[in-house]
């Protein structure tokens, strides 16, 4: 992995339309991420919505519960069907108070490709180097603890659902 | 990492220092692995061996400086480099919670879709 750069593969056992609407149905989307959009997902849109704890994972909703109804917004770039969804965040942008409109944005990059047994889905993550380093020391710091927490639900999920 | 620690570091960020610029370039990834291997190393022992100019390796350097990445100290009659470890592993701390995140959101994805 290069030092501005995060790329996660995931073979899904799932057909490609399954996995597109997933992705590109607002609604689907919040379902497993944890999030409620206020209207569906367009190329270029700037979409509002909140955190809500995913129904998909009890535990997974309970370390998300301390940050229900928080703001979460994202920019839509590319919707191209079942091949490529994309979008722009600001990464933990968790800290009450703080504008991070103005701040540079990551790009998130969902892409589909046949596999053998199903869809094999690649995410990336790119422009960390833009993000001020003050903010990225105060990501950590702040969340260290949360983190840490949710490793571990994670890796007690994996165990139990292999 | 204690709390006062990385304030600190957060102060110095305001100088809008970007650490992952810093390390986005070759001669300076270069530098970062001489300075592992056997720092701290003065600019004439970092220059020796090596294509890149005198003035080419101070410049990377600085810039390295600037995002807290290498920090200098006069020894003698000259100035000596080396590594700040624990920004390294901040950034590698960085990445690997953002990393993280995405496992647990495509653990989710997959759960979802599969069902």
């Amino acid at each position: 992995m290069s030092a501005d750069w995060i790329e996660k593969k995931v073979l899904l056992h799932a057909p490609r339309a399954r996995v597109w609407r997933a992705l590109s149905d607002s609604a689907e989307f919040g379902t497993w991420f944890g999030v409620k959009f206020d209207g569906p997902f367009q190329a270029g849109a700037n979409m509002h919505g909140v955190i809500v704890p995913t129904p998909v994972n009890e535990e997974v909703a309970r370390a998300q519960k301390p940050y229900e109804g928080k703001a979460f917004e994202i920019t839509i770039d590319r919707m191209e069907p079942e091949r490529l969804f994309s979008f722009r965040w600001h990464p933990y942008a968790m800290e009450p108070g703080v504008d991070y409109s103005k701040e540079p944005a990551t790009l998130v990059v969902f892409t589909l490709e046949e596999a053998d047994g199903g869809i094999l889905l690649t995410v990336s993550e790119s422009g960390f180097d833009r993000i001020p380093l003050e903010r990225r020391a105060k990501a950590f710091t702040a969340n260290e603890q949360g983190w840490g927490m949710q490793v571990k639900l994670i890796e007690a999920y994996l165990v139990r659902t292999p | 990492m204690s709390a006062r620690r990385s304030s600190k570091a957060a102060a110095e960020a305001a100088r809008s220092a970007s650490l992952f610029a810093a390390l986005g370039d070759t001669a300076r990834l270069r530098l970062v692995f001489r300075l592992c291997d056997g720092g701290p190393l003065s600019i004439t022992k970092l220059t020796e061996g090596s294509k890149v100019t005198r003035q080419a390796v101070t410049k990377h350097l600085r810039v390295m400086e600037n995002a807290g990445l290498v920090r200098s100290t006069w020894q003698g009659r000259e100035s000596v480099w080396q590594l700040e470890l624990q920004r390294l592993k901040d950034a590698r701390r960085y990445l690997d919670l953002i990393s993280k995140q995405w496992d647990e959101a495509l653990d989710r994805l997959r759960a979802f879709v599969e069902d």
